[in-house]
């Protein structure tokens, strides 16, 4: 029976070759839909997580409350004894202090007096080669020029930064920023090399000194920001975040102690939350607007073939083949339609979303002026899902569509098909 | 009683205004001086706990400033430099002068409620505001004008401040200082006023910056010369690195 609705369709194209296409289109989209809004959270995730927020982020309350761009005013005070107690109790965990800075980077001539000024946005990190932080932040490769920093004096900055400060590896500049008690601190760095993050909102204004470098400089001694966890092989877990932090704040610093430490999820400390469930609603959303608008529109086509295939039904009836036959037989022949073109819109979907996985697509020009930490390339991820993603819901709209259209069938008088084809 | 107080009313309200200009000049020539060398002390409030700065100032005119910080210890020779519309600091650490311009001028001086805007302002007001006498008013036990004040060009720091004058001693004694949709962005508060060189002048007043937590900077005069003739050399940048 299949093997006859098989040639059936195969000889009669018109019968399948438009349904087949619009399933085998629906689904590419519907598969690197799904692979590229994958691709882009996870992005931003990992981004976040290494620029921002960690997995978890350990900080005072106060600092907590008042988000990334909190005071050092408000940092962590014995944050070596604190990172040892965080090491103890999760060792899975790389933990990692950080110090954000603000001010104006001042490039002196050789006289000393200002040749160049302009803001940036500073981060100090532990910078040891053993440590975590080159691997987080992806130094290595982000390295344009120069080298990584060896003494605690060296520092990076940004690329672009460095080019529009005609500044190269070795030059002398001063930073000019506060103190953790607001005082001005005015401390003389040597640029050890130049970085490109592939981050725009990184890229404009950016400098990476070392942690023991900046403590002293912004009189921040056994002082951090923050405090960074990340989870095993750098894989975000929600569930495994806030179970880490909820054991950390219980019973921590009672009472209403500001300085006290608290630790905050990436989900909380970012403010992605919103966002991360958005994007997963709106995974599930594209696939049900798809089945939806498939469906309708392989109604219509099954409308249209069933008014070509007008005479061809009437005849079957005539002949004596009950209503339920034909319409099973329409059925089938929709299953074969939506296998077929299920198979190939995903084969069709998965080729453009590898293609969008290696290369990726680059948003660098609209990202000018932002100030979210996110990739300039947002590539697209193929999962396991990505293989059924599309598949199942081809076949189901490609069925549903039959299966209204069909109905059909069952309005047909067979008192009249004589009638019918007398005219 | 009732009849005096009645009496104490009429007299109030038999008051004139003075006109809102001239007053803001008598408050300006009251703290006027072409030469003055003063001594003082922040106590800046953070939410941290408390921290103090003690500084000496020579101020020329009302465009040149020389300003050396005596202590703590790590900004002890640290030096200030306002010429007209520009402004270095000297920091003995890095050995540099640095030209603080642009946005690094809306910074807090030495994380006080004090900006680097505050200290590079016209201390005239005259020059900046046009000002009218809302009506009568008090500051504790001393009677005081209030006087509303708006800027005359747009690049003032402060679109609009209220000040309450003092009647007898043309000394502000309280200060709201506005945007120019009316958001309070700082005040001053006069905590103690002294007399010297036969001037009425304020020795402790507090700041505090309407945006920031915190208990807001103190300053304190430990002294004030007027009329110094000041040596031209102080206000160079070469002074800076002395």
């Amino acid at each position: 029976m299949l093997a006859f609705l098989a040639k059936g369709l195969l000889r009669d194209r018109s019968r399948s070759l438009f349904p087949l296409l619009t399933v085998a289109v629906g689904v590419s989209l519907c598969v690197l839909l799904d692979a590229y809004i994958r691709g882009a959270r996870d992005g931003i995730l990992r981004t976040t997580a290494s620029f921002v927020s960690g997995h978890v982020r350990v900080t005072t309350r106060a600092a907590a409350r008042e988000g990334v761009g909190a005071s050092n005013e408000l940092a962590l005070l014995d944050a070596a004894a604190l990172q040892d107690e965080l090491e103890r109790d999760h060792p899975g965990v790389d933990w990692t202090p950080r110090i954000r800075f603000g001010g104006l980077l001042d490039v002196p001539d050789s006289a000393g007096r200002t040749r160049a000024q302009t803001p940036i946005a500073g981060m100090a990190v532990d910078l040891a080669p053993d440590g975590p932080e080159r691997r987080i932040l992806n130094l290595e490769q982000a390295l344009v020029s120069g080298r990584l920093p060896e003494a605690p004096d060296e520092v990076l900055v940004a690329a672009e930064l460095a080019r529009r400060l005609e500044l190269g590896p070795g030059d002398r500049l001063t930073l000019v920023s506060s103190t953790m008690h607001g005082a001005m601190a005015v401390h003389n760095f040597i640029l050890a090399g130049t970085v490109r993050f592939g981050i725009t909102a990184m890229d404009r204004a950016a400098m990476l000194a070392p942690i023991e470098g900046i403590r002293p400089a912004l009189d921040m001694a056994d002082a951090a920001d923050e405090i960074l966890g990340f989870l095993p092989r750098f894989q975000y877990d929600d569930r495994e975040a806030a179970r880490l932090a909820a054991a950390f704040n219980t019973g921590r610093g009672e009472g209403d102690d500001e300085f006290a430490a608290e630790m905050n999820t990436l989900r909380t400390a970012s403010g992605l939350g919103g966002m991360m469930d958005l994007i997963d609603y709106a995974s599930a959303l594209i696939v049900g607007l798809f089945v939806v608008a498939m469906s309708v529109v392989l109604w219509n086509a099954g409308l249209m073939g069933s008014l070509r295939r007008y005479g061809e039904i009437g005849i079957r009836l005539a002949l004596g083949e009950p209503k339920g036959a034909v319409y099973r037989a329409l059925l089938a022949e929709s299953l074969l339609i939506g296998l077929v073109g299920s198979a190939l819109g995903t084969l069709v979907g998965l080729g453009f979303s590898y293609y969008l996985q290696e290369v990726g697509f680059n948003i660098a020009g609209m990202m000018q002026d932002a100030t979210m930490v996110m990739d300039d390339v947002i590539r697209a991820r193929i999962a396991p899902p990505s293989y059924i993603v599309g598949f199942l819901p081809g076949l189901l709209a490609t069925f549903a569509g039959a299966a209204i259209s069909g109905l059909g069938v069952y309005r047909r008088q067979t008192a009249s098909l004589a009638k019918e084809f007398s005219g | 009683m009732n009849i005096c107080f009645w009496f104490a009313v009429l007299a109030i309200a038999a008051v004139e205004p003075p006109d809102g200009n001239a007053l803001l000049a008598r408050v300006d020539a009251n703290i006027g001086s072409n030469g003055k060398v003063i001594v003082s002390e922040m106590i800046i409030q953070g939410r941290r706990g408390g921290r103090s700065v003690r500084t000496m100032s020579w101020v020329s005119g009302t465009d040149r400033a020389f300003t050396e910080y005596l202590a703590p210890e790590r900004e002890r020779g640290t030096k200030m430099l306002k010429l007209g519309d520009r402004l270095w600091t000297y920091s003995p650490q890095s050995d540099r002068t640095i030209s603080i311009s642009g946005h690094m001028l809306r910074q807090s001086v030495a994380g006080s409620d004090l900006s680097y805007e505050d200290m590079m302002e016209d201390p005239k007001l005259t020059n900046l505001y046009s000002a009218e006498v809302v009506g009568p008013d008090s500051v504790g036990d001393r009677p005081a004008w209030l006087l509303e004040l708006k800027a005359r060009a747009e690049g003032v720091a402060y679109q609009r401040r209220r000040l309450w004058v003092d009647r007898e001693r043309d000394l502000i004694l309280r200060e709201e200082r506005l945007s120019a949709a009316g958001r309070l962005l700082k005040t001053m508060e006069v905590l103690s006023v002294g007399r010297y060189e036969g001037r009425w002048l304020a020795d402790r007043a507090v700041f505090r910056d309407a945006l920031r937590e915190g208990g807001g900077t103190e300053i304190r005069i430990d002294s004030i010369a007027f009329d110094v003739v000041i040596p031209e050399h102080i206000f160079s940048t070469a002074s800076l690195r002395r």
